[in-house]
Formats: structure tokens, C-alpha cells, sequence
């Protein structure tokens, strides 16, 4: 049985009404959406196929969901069991970041009635990344939910399921594991498809998926410090810095693998000159490379990643770095030819916006009805 | 603290194993069917009438597209939903002379390519885009579709268009007139364009015939009478002699590029100044799949993957025996 507690406390706070107004905004743009089509909310195009509800809602928002992924990573893989306190929250988070990447992926989908023919064999084709992508990050929605369950049996005090299910759950944990490692590597192999359209910066044939599982651990391991921050100050929980530098010292290793990967694919192509002649590409790129390095420098030294501060702010900037890394290849720098050219309507961010503060409401209830969070010994 | 030996060794035989396979398993390029029918663009001998495009809409049953004032013509400016073949126009300096890169201009269609090794096909989570074995036509099946759009991502010309201002909207893309209900080349006809095509510029034909009519004109110099055929070129309707007025760039755009395409481009100015893209000859669906066949074949790395994680899993869940 593990320490975590109900937070308690009131729900209806200033914060979650304004996050309440947020969301119904964005349900109106979602109302037009489905009412008189994509086009009558978003600026999506011939040419740009994809905007932010598929590059943030799913590709960015799954990768800021890893933190389960990553934790079951250094809690089951490297037994690390002193992690146990993160894991709950690390877990909600995933879930509610997959569910609503997956609510953001039917909203975008043209023909959402017919999206069930993903899982029909007739109609599977198995050289599409896509394909890989819909029923791994389906699946791995009911993983997680199974994952989480505890926490609602739990609460429920229903003991017999509790142990029931305690006896299975390392399957899937382990299959918690291996999905999120394909999927989200997939994620990098949509680009490979895209040709040309993608920057020489940004592609590459065969480390497409290295480039795009290592970052997404590092956001993973990121958002378990940043959230741990944030519901710390939010919640007034027990300070958990000593797990959470130990946690800075993976991301070192993770970022350096990662910078080793990228430079190097550049350099053996011939493609260095580019960092500096690609106009507004290059500015990207710099601005791209800066926010990953700004957490190893952070991260590598002990006495700035025992202090909650700096090592929160590594965090952020990590997250910054995998999120611009994401919008940089698959839309800043996208170019599918003359003609063509794109940037988020007002109703199209509402719309991201509103799942967003969905999200951020669902936390806030489970964590405050279930038991998610260690609660401080003192109170 | 991690343990780097382990993380290290593993990440190393795993790496290791994936460009082993990497390069054992490479997938070609698929090859053009013997039997694939096509078209070739001849854009020295489009005058930019635009009947290819208003036969396209009948066809196809699509509207018009009007800009401001003009009613006499269709004035879509590119492909869309609403217009699935289009006569696009490049200009350059003064716009006198026809064929000419400078101070000149140039007609170009713009159409689904028919490739021979098509990217929307490749990347369709639901084979809602499927490729004839026979005749190399590329139809799109909406009955299947989910409208993810990988399609139009995956397509090096930008074919595929989705209608966006319909509620329950589609993928719309030329069929070669061949899709359920039209089906022009299976009762042995041809494609609305290339029939209303007054001067032969879009020819329709067997793609080894229309290669082998290409590469003909490629030996033609400046000043050279050739009598080109109109219609289908296995049985033209009719013929008309002309004088070559500009030389031919040496190069049939579609006999190699990402694999080739079924629909074939000849032109007297470069085809990068024409709007095409930067193809090389290895088709972005061949390297695709390689990728995700060599990591996904049989689904054996996952499975095994995935026994390996059961193992430690299990192993330190025991040993800790919480959660």
C-alpha cells in the first residue's frame, strides 16, 4: 500500500475557474470545428496538412506525458525504488497528457466516425508509421489507466481488486514500457515520409527515432521535476529535491547522448555549414541547440542541481528545447513547396488551449480526491 | 545512481542489432508495372487554354473556381479540393517569348504524378490509398479513410487536398479518370484531359510508349518539324506537324525521380523554375519502410523487448515489494 494521500481542500478555486473559462472557449471553436469543418476554425492548408493540433496536442503533449514512462524506466529498469514517491503523479500525468493527445488526434482527424479502422485487420497497413502510432498510443492510454487504477481502488478500499491486480501489474508495467519506447520513436519516423518538406537541419533517414526517444526521455524526466515543483509550491508537499537532482544526473546522460546523435548525423552529412547559412532556419536551430545545452550546463554541476531553483529551471529549459525541437521540424521549418504557408488561427489555439486546462483541471481534482501526492508529515 | 555499465551494454548491442538489420534489409524502390498507363505533359506545346481543366471538373463534378470578376474561365490558382488538375504559369522578366527561362514563360499541369512508388500509399494507416498492380493508377477509397492527412504530408507534390470546409469532409486527388463510376480507362477510353487536349500537350498512353515517345523529342533540336499525336498515343485521333520554336531541356521529369512517376513532364526551361521539388532518385516511401520494417519485422525486437522487460520488471517489482 503505498504513503500517498488525498490532498483535500477546496476545488472551485480562482485558478480553476479561470481554467474552467479557458476550456469552454476553446468547446465553443471545437463546436464550429465539428459543425462546419476544420477549415472554419483552423488555418491548416493544402500544403500544410498538419498544424498545432497534431504537432502540439499529440506530438509535443505525448512527449510532455513520458514522465511515467520514464520513471517506470528508472524505478523497474534500474530498481531504483526510492523514486516510489514520484511515480503516482508522474503516472496521472501521463495519462491525462496520452488521453487528451489521443481526444486531440480524433478532433484533428477528418473523418473522425470512421477512426475505428485503425484496429480493423482489413483495413491495416502495416508500412505506415501512422498505423504504429494509433494503436501503440491507443493501447498505451489503457495501460496507463490500468497503471493508475490503484490509486482509484485504493480510494475505493477495494482490497481484493487492489492485490488482484498487484499480482499482474508488472506485465504491464513492462508493456508501459515498451510502448511508449515505439511510439514515440515512431513519432521521429513520421518525418522520414516527409521528404524534402523537412529541413536538412532536421532530417534524417535512420536516426530519426533515436533523435526523437532520447529527447522525449529528457522531457519525461523534465516534466517528473517540474511537476514535483510545481505541486510542491502549489500544495505545500514535502520537499523531494534530493530524488529529484539524482533524477538531473539521468537527464545529463540522456542530453549528451542525444547532442552526440544529433552534431554527429549533421557533421557526417556535410551538413554543418547549414547551422549558419540557413537564415531563419539557423535562428532556430541556435535557439533550439541553446535550450538543450542550457540544462546540461545546469545539470552537470552538483551544487546547481541540489538547488530546486536551477534545477527547475534545467528542467524548463528541456522542456522548451524538446517542445521547439518538435515544432521546428515538423512546422517552423516545414516547407512543402511556393505557395504555402501557415500559423495558428485565434479558434485553433483556444482549441489547444481548452484541452490544456482540461487537463490541468483533471489533475488538480484527482490529486485533491484520490491519493496521488505524499502528503507533508507535519500537517 | 544508474547502472551505466548495464544501460550502456544494452544501448550498444541494441544499436548494434538495428544497423545490422538496417543494412541487410533496405527496401528498393518499387519498379514501374510493364502494363502502367500514364501521361505525358508536353509543356512546349500547352497553349494554357485550360480545357484539360474545365474537362476535369466535368468529370469529376466539381464547381469552378471563381476569383473576382471573371467568369469566362476557372481561375483556380492551384490544385484543390474543388480542382484536381491545374495549368499553372511561369514568367520571367518581360514574359514575351514562350519557352523561354528568360524574358519569357512557360505552361506547367499540375496533377497527381501516379507514382510508381507513391508516398500517400505508403504512408495510409488504413489503405485508404491503394495503387492498381496492373495499371499503376493511384485511387483514394474514402469509405476507408480516417482523414489523418499523412497522405498530404507524404506526397512530394502536394496532391492529395482535403476538404476542410465540409463538415463531413474528404480526400480529394486525380484518379485517372478511373475511379468507381468514371472508370474512363478500364472500358478502354482515356482521361478527360488529355482527350480535350487540343495540341497533344497531355498525351495519355502506356508509360513505356509515352518514356519512349519522351526521350524522342529529347533529339530534337530548335528549328526541327515533328508531328505530334493528340489523344492516346497507342491510337492517337489525330496528328499535327509543328516547328520546334525552343530546344527541350534534357530531361523527362517522372522516369526516375523518388522512383518515378506514371505521369511524365517534358519541358523546354529546368523544372525546379517549373515548381518541382527537389527529388532525388530513391523514393522517401522505400526509406520509410525500410525503417520501420527493419525495427517492426515480425514484431521480433518488440517481442523480444518486451520479454527482457518482463524479466526485470517482475525481478525488481519482488525485490521491492511496494506498487
Amino acid at each position: 500500500m503505498s504513503q500517498a494521500k488525498p490532498l483535500g481542500g477546496t476545488i472551485f478555486t480562482p485558478f480553476f475557474i479561470a481554467m474552467m473559462v479557458v476550456f469552454a472557449i476553446g468547446m465553443y471553436f471545437l463546436g464550429v470545428r465539428f459543425m462546419n469543418g476544420i477549415g472554419a476554425v483552423a488555418n491548416i492548408n493544402g500544403g500544410y496538412p498538419w498544424g498545432i493540433w497534431v504537432v502540439y496536442d499529440v506530438v509535443i503533449g505525448t512527449a510532455l506525458a513520458c514522465g511515467g514512462y520514464a520513471l517506470a524506466i528508472t524505478i523497474y529498469l534500474f530498481n531504483k525504488g526510492q523514486y516510489h514517491p514520484l511515480m503516482r503523479a508522474a503516472l496521472l500525468a501521463s495519462l491525462l497528457g496520452y488521453a487528451l493527445g489521443g481526444v486531440g488526434a480524433f478532433i484533428d482527424m477528418g473523418r473522425y466516425w470512421q477512426f475505428y479502422h485503425l484496429m480493423m485487420p482489413k483495413h491495416m497497413n502495416f508500412n505506415s508509421v501512422m498505423l504504429e502510432v494509433g494503436l501503440c498510443v491507443a493501447t498505451y492510454i489503457l495501460v496507463l489507466i490500468i497503471e493508475f487504477a490503484p490509486a482509484f481502488l485504493e480510494r475505493i478500499g477495494a482490497k481484493g481488486l487492489l492485490k488482484a491486480l498487484d499480482k499482474v501489474l508488472f506485465l504491464f508495467i513492462a508493456i508501459g514500457i515498451l510502448l511508449p519506447t515505439m511510439h514515440q520513436s515512431s513519432l521521429g519516423s513520421f518525418l522520414v515520409a516527409m521528404g524534402y518538406k523537412i529541413s536538412p537541419l532536421w532530417q534524417s533517414l535512420y536516426m530519426q527515432p533515436v533523435l526523437a526517444l532520447l529527447t522525449a526521455l529528457c522531457m519525461g524526466f523534465s516534466i517528473v521535476i517540474f511537476e514535483a515543483s510545481m505541486s510542491k509550491a502549489a500544495f505545500d508537499l514535502d520537499d523531494e529535491t534530493h530524488l529529484l537532482s539524482k533524477i538531473g544526473k539521468i537527464i545529463v546522460g540522456l542530453l549528451t547522448a542525444y547532442l552526440v546523435v544529433r552534431f554527429g548525423e549533421i557533421i557526417v552529412h556535410g551538413k554543418f555549414g547549414l547551422i549558419f547559412t540557413s537564415g531563419k532556419n539557423s535562428v532556430l536551430f541556435i535557439l533550439e541547440t541553446a535550450l538543450f545545452v542550457i540544462p546540461l550546463v545546469i545539470l552537470t554541476s552538483e551544487k546547481k542541481r541540489n538547488n530546486p531553483s536551477t534545477l527547475l529551471w534545467a528542467a524548463v529549459s528541456m522542456l522548451f528545447a524538446g517542445s521547439l525541437y518538435r515544432f521546428n521540424a515538423f512546422l517552423l521549418t516545414y516547407n512543402p513547396g511556393p505557395g504555402y504557408s501557415y500559423f495558428p488561427s485565434v479558434g485553433e489555439i483556444m482549441v489547444t488551449l481548452g484541452i490544456i486546462a482540461f487537463e490541468v483541471m483533471t489533475y488538480i481534482v484527482l490529486v485533491k480526491t484520490l491519493p496521488v501526492l505524499h502528503k507533508p508529515k507535519h500537517a | 545512481m544508474m547502472d551505466r555499465r548495464s544501460f550502456l551494454k544494452t544501448a550498444t548491442l541494441g544499436t548494434a542489432a538495428a544497423c545490422v538489420s538496417t543494412v541487410a534489409e533496405a527496401r528498393p524502390n518499387l519498379e514501374p508495372s510493364p502494363e502502367a498507363v500514364g501521361m505525358l505533359y508536353d509543356s512546349t506545346l500547352c497553349v494554357g487554354c485550360k480545357a484539360c481543366v474545365s474537362a476535369c471538373k466535368e468529370t469529376n463534378s466539381m464547381d469552378p473556381v471563381i476569383h473576382g470578376g471573371n467568369f469566362q474561365y476557372d481561375s483556380a490558382m492551384d490544385l484543390s479540393s474543388d480542382t484536381l488538375n491545374v495549368i499553372k504559369v511561369y514568367s520571367n522578366g518581360t514574359a514575351e517569348v514562350k519557352d523561354s527561362e528568360t524574358d519569357g514563360f512557360a505552361f506547367e499541369k499540375r496533377s497527381c504524378m501516379h507514382c510508381v512508388d507513391p508516398g500517400c500509399v505508403s504512408v495510409c494507416p488504413v489503405t485508404a490509398m491503394r495503387k492498381d498492380p496492373l495499371t499503376g493508377i493511384v485511387t483514394h477509397h474514402a469509405d476507408a479513410c480516417i482523414g489523418c492527412r499523412t497522405c498530404m504530408g507524404g506526397c512530394p507534390y502536394n496532391v492529395p487536398q482535403f476538404e476542410y470546409d465540409e463538415a463531413f469532409g474528404r480526400i480529394q486527388k486525380c484518379q485517372m479518370c478511373n475511379q468507381e463510376g468514371v472508370e474512363r480507362i478500364s472500358k478502354g477510353g482515356m482521361t478527360a484531359c488529355a482527350e480535350v487536349c487540343p495540341t497533344g500537350a497531355t498525351l495519355f498512353g502506356p508509360r513505356t510508349q509515352l518514356l519512349e515517345e519522351a526521350k524522342r523529342r529529347m533529339t530534337l533540336k530548335e528549328g526541327d518539324t515533328y508531328n505530334y499525336p493528340r489523344g492516346d498515343i497507342s491510337k492517337p485521333d489525330s496528328y499535327h506537324e509543328k516547328d520546334l520554336e525552343a530546344n527541350y531541356h534534357n530531361h523527362v521529369w517522372g522516369e526516375k525521380e523518388a522512383g518515378g512517376t506514371n505521369v511524365m513532364h517534358i519541358s523546354a526551361i529546368p523544372f525546379d523554375k517549373l515548381g518541382m521539388p527537389p527529388l532525388e532518385d530513391r523514393s522517401y516511401a522505400s526509406m520509410s519502410e525500410t525503417l520501420q520494417h527493419t525495427l517492426y519485422k515480425g514484431m521480433a525486437l518488440p517481442a523480444v523487448a518486451l520479454a527482457g522487460l518482463t524479466y526485470m520488471v517482475k525481478r525488481n517489482k519482488d525485490k521491492d515489494g511496494e506498487e
